[in-house]
This record gives structure tokens, sequence and C-alpha cells, in this order.
């Protein structure tokens, strides 16, 4: 297992970096989101309106593939309209799942592709994927 | 050091992602010696038949070695009778029976069940359902600054009120022994009935029941080399026999009618359906394995892992210990922190150099809110393990924080 391939400059600094990891002013919607078998533990706010991602932000503990990708994720959502998210997240999970072979379709993941040699480390997969899927019932929960 | 039992154990021979392996998570499961695995072969290859039932040699014999394994676990922790050992999955079954057979019996509101803040959560959870159950107060032991329980605390939770005192031996976090002496003494003078978690003490140290004058005690046999899907629950006999079946089904009856049922006699009552034969003859190699070996010796190997690990973890300025203070009171389970990096990226880094460690929260949420921690790593030891292993953890510890960007 190379270990630079999944602790990349990228991700380092994402887990570490604070810009996302702080409270909305007016969030429309705040979910937790959990891994309750390895304590992965996120609360994300989100503020949307007139279907757009206007604004994100998160707090909680976790290890650094969750908080990088949690954080990764915010960078790209923010300004996004719901079904742009909803095709963020699809294909985040698809490329983690190794369901989607063609690598253009990634593009629109841009550095949130840092993480996509997670599909190689099973036992992690669920760090990295926690946020999206909070963020897809986020929206849900919203309507 | 080399380490004269390693060549019996198939798996430490193995690589884990192209490094020899490093196995430190005996306190989830340890490793199982040829031995074992030839007696599990040995029985579905020579023996195997449904005990207790058929009327031709394959079925004595096969009835003939689940109970020799009862014989020899009732040896092993020096239980009176064969009868009073009944097998169960493992210990978290064999908790569940306690709780669903004696708990849900014999509790009534108001009455308390004492237990330790450091509990897994097999020896917490069924109490607390017990008492949501039955409208009782489930009361909590807290430990000291050094993950010790003190004297204080169970002179005054185990009162007049308590009926059930459920403590772990050693703490799987910790490792810390517990002083269930002083414990099972007070619970008795109160009238209490003590039930002792023995996963983590029955395959470190010597357990003797009747020395303790412990109501109940259960382990896992996979966690002492045996195969999993087998474990036990000593009980004393008085207890046993007042207490209602906890699953019913075949073997477990004497005559059956369409409305009523008469029980089989102990041990049978508790074990309903075609038991784990093939595990009970593992358990049974598990147990004359662990007896050569000795307590003696698997004592002194850990304590001499500990106490070379300890002093060079500590004098790593990032790593946090938790429960090291007294190394007197431990068994080979260390428990801790690499500042700034979560436990998961530590085990994974770790993992990467071939070394197998725990992450998380150890099944013990309410413990690790104690501590005032999320998570942590725990490297945990059998006697298997030498200071070569050591020095492989310490090293890839020393290349955690770096891969993360962080300065030394």
């Amino acid at each position: 297992m190379d270990l630079n391939a999944i602790y990349t400059e990228l991700i380092a600094e994402h887990s570490k970096s604070k810009h996302n990891k702080r409270h909305l002013m007016d969030p429309t919607v705040v979910l937790k989101g959990k891994n309750p078998s390895c304590g992965d533990e996120i609360t994300l706010e989100v503020k949307l309106k007139d279907g757009i991602i206007e604004e994100a932000s998160f707090t909680g503990i976790g290890c650094a593939i969750s908080q990088a990708s949690t954080s990764l994720m915010i960078d790209l959502v923010q300004g996004q309209t719901v079904e742009q998210a909803q095709k963020l997240i699809d294909t985040f999970l698809g490329m983690i799942k190794r369901e989607i072979k063609d690598e253009a379709a990634l593009e629109i993941l841009d550095e949130a592709i840092a993480l996509k040699n997670i599909s190689n480390m099973p036992a992690r997969v669920k760090c990295a994927v926690l946020s999206w899927h909070t963020l897809e019932s986020a929206i849900k929960k919203q309507g | 050091m080399s380490n004269k039992y390693r060549s019996d154990f198939p798996l430490l021979q193995n690589e884990m992602n192209g490094k020899p392996l490093v196995y430190l998570d005996n306190g989830a499961t340890t490793q199982k010696p040829l031995a074992v695995m030839q007696a599990v072969a040995d029985y579905y290859g020579r023996f195997n038949a449904n005990p207790h039932r058929g009327a031709y040699d394959l079925s004595v014999k096969a009835t003939e070695i689940y109970e020799h394994a009862r014989k020899r676990a009732k040896t092993f922790i020096h239980a009176e009778h064969g009868y009073e050992i009944v097998f169960t999955k493992n210990a978290t079954e064999s908790l569940n029976l306690i709780a669903y057979s004696y708990g849900m019996t014999f509790i009534e509101a108001g009455d308390e069940i004492v237990i330790t803040v450091a509990e897994h959560h097999s020896n917490l959870v069924p109490w607390q359902q017990v008492a949501k159950t039955k409208g009782a107060v489930l009361k909590y032991i807290y430990l000291d600054a050094d993950g010790k329980i003190p004297d204080a605390e169970i002179e005054n939770k185990i009162t007049d009120k308590a009926k059930i005192v459920a403590v772990t031996h050693v703490s799987n976090v910790l490792g810390i022994v517990n002083p269930i002496e002083k414990i099972i003494a007070k619970a008795h003078s109160v009238g209490a009935v003590v039930v002792v978690d023995g996963s983590q003490s029955v395959p470190h140290l010597k357990v003797d029941v009747q020395a303790l004058d412990v109501d109940f005690l259960v382990f896992s046999g996979h966690k002492m080399l045996s195969p999993m899907g087998i474990g036990v629950l000593y009980g004393k006999e008085a207890l046993l026999d007042k207490m209602p079946p906890f699953l019913c089904g075949g073997d477990m009856i004497d005559y059956v009618d369409e409305q009523e049922t008469t029980f089989a006699p102990l041990p049978a009552k508790f074990e309903a359906g075609t038991q784990n034969v093939g595990g009970a003859a593992g358990l049974t190699a598990a147990i004359n394995y662990i007896e050569k070996v000795g307590f003696a010796a698997i004592e002194s190997i850990e304590k001499d892992l500990v106490e070379y690990a300890v002093p060079k973890l500590q004098a790593l300025p990032y790593i946090e210990l938790y429960g090291c203070n007294d190394l007197s009171v431990k068994t080979g389970v260390i428990t801790f922190n690499v500042k700034d990096v979560h436990p998961h990226d530590v085990a994974s880094i770790l993992d990467a150099d071939g070394v197998a460690i725990r992450a998380g929260h150890h099944c013990a949420q309410p413990l690790m809110k104690y501590l005032q921690v999320n998570a942590t790593c725990r490297a945990s030891f059998y006697f298997y393990n030498t200071r070569e292993d050591v020095d492989r953890f310490l090293a890839s510890l020393q290349r955690v924080r770096g891969v993360l960007g962080y300065g030394s």
C-alpha cells in the first residue's frame, strides 16, 4: 500500500485547514453525519436558497480522510444548484465505489479527485463518503 | 529475542501489505495455533455427528468430545461442577443470557444494577435494557485519574439496593486489572450477585472461580486461541438452577406436551439446539496449549513487553498514554493517541508497515466520554509477541506525524 497515494499533501492540508470549519450565520439545514464504528462525527451546515447552495460549513471530529473529504466537498458545492450538487455527490460516490470507469467523467470533482485512491482501502471508504451522504440527506431534508 | 511459540502459529508467518506481520490486536481476537486448527479438522474429519442424539458410535464420540471440552473448561477456571459450565457462542451471548434470564426474572423496580464506566458494551447495554424494562437503576462506578477503581467508589456505589454488580475483570481499553476481590466481597455483603466479564482476563491470567467466589464468569474462546463461535458462561449451580431458560428448543427439554414442557437439568437447559462441537474441540486444544505455555510464562512475557514499550512511548512527546501510570496492575494492553492525528489514520499508516493495531472506541463509548477522547489506538499483546514486534510498532509510530505533514 502506498501511503503517499492516500495521504497526499492536498489531503493532509485539507484535513487541517479550518476555512470550512465554522458555523454559518443563518443555515437553513443542519444535519449530523456519523460513523458510529469509528467515531467520525460531523455536523454539516447548509444555507440553501432558491435551489442554490449559497454557503456550507462543518464542525465535528474525525480522521484526516473524513475531515479532508468534507472540506473538499464544501469547496466544491458552494454556489452550485441542488441538481449540480447531486451530480457531484453521485460522481464522487461512483468514483469511490469504482463504478465510474470514464476518467473524464471525474473531472467535475476537481480537487476531490485526490480521494480516488481511497477506493483501494476498503477499511477507510466510509470515512471518505460520510460528508457526501450527509449532504445528500441534508438536501433531501430541506426538500 | 526469539519466541519459541511463534512457529506454532501459521498466520504469524504471513505478510501484511508486503511486510512481515506484526499482530498487536490480541484484545480483539488472538491467532490460532496449528494444534487448535488440527483439533477442529480432526473433529470434522473423523467424529462429526450430532451429539446427545444418535444411538450410533459417531454420535457417541461427538458427545464425548463436546463433554470433554466442558470438563477442560471446568478445570481451567477451577469450577466445582462440570454442569456449571454452559457453552455459548461468546462472552456477549453469555452476558445476554445472564441479563435476560436472571436479570429480567429477579430484578424489580427500584433495585440497583451496578457496573463500571469501563465496561465493554456487551456488559453495559444488556443491563441498560434490564434496568429500562424493570424500572431499575443503572449505577456507575467511576475510575480515578490512573484508570483504577478507588475503594471509595466500591464502598459508596454498592449499597443495600444493589441486586447485581457486573464488572469486567480487566478493561479492554486500559488493560488494568480491577480489584474484583474487593468488589465481590462488598457485593456479597449486601446480598448482590456478581457477574465478572473475564474476556480480557481469562486468556492472560489464572482465574479461579471458587477462590474468587464469583457468581457468574463469562469469556470468549476466540480471545484465547480458540475458533470464533465458542464461549463460556460459568454460573454457580444454585443460581443457574433457579433461572428460566434463555433459548428454547431441542436438547434443552425432558418432556414436551402440547401445553407444557419440563426442562432438562443443567447445563442442557441453557444449550438449546445443535451446539458448536467443532468449536468445543478447538477450545479443548486451546486450553491444552495455554496450560502448556503456563500462566507464569504468559504473564511474564506480556509484562516484559509492556515494561519495554511504555517508557519508549512516554519518551515520545506527541504520544498520549491512557492508564499507564501504574504498570503493576496492567496486562498487555496499551492505549494511546498520537497528537493531532486521528486513531484511524494512525492505524492505516501502521497497516502500511505491516503492523495491526485497533483504532476506535473499542466498544466502550461511555469510557471514551469519561476519558474525554473521541477514540484511541490500542496495541494489545499475547505471549507470541516479541520485543521485535514492539520495535517495529514504535518505528512505524514515529512515521505517523510525518505522513500527515507535521514536523516531528
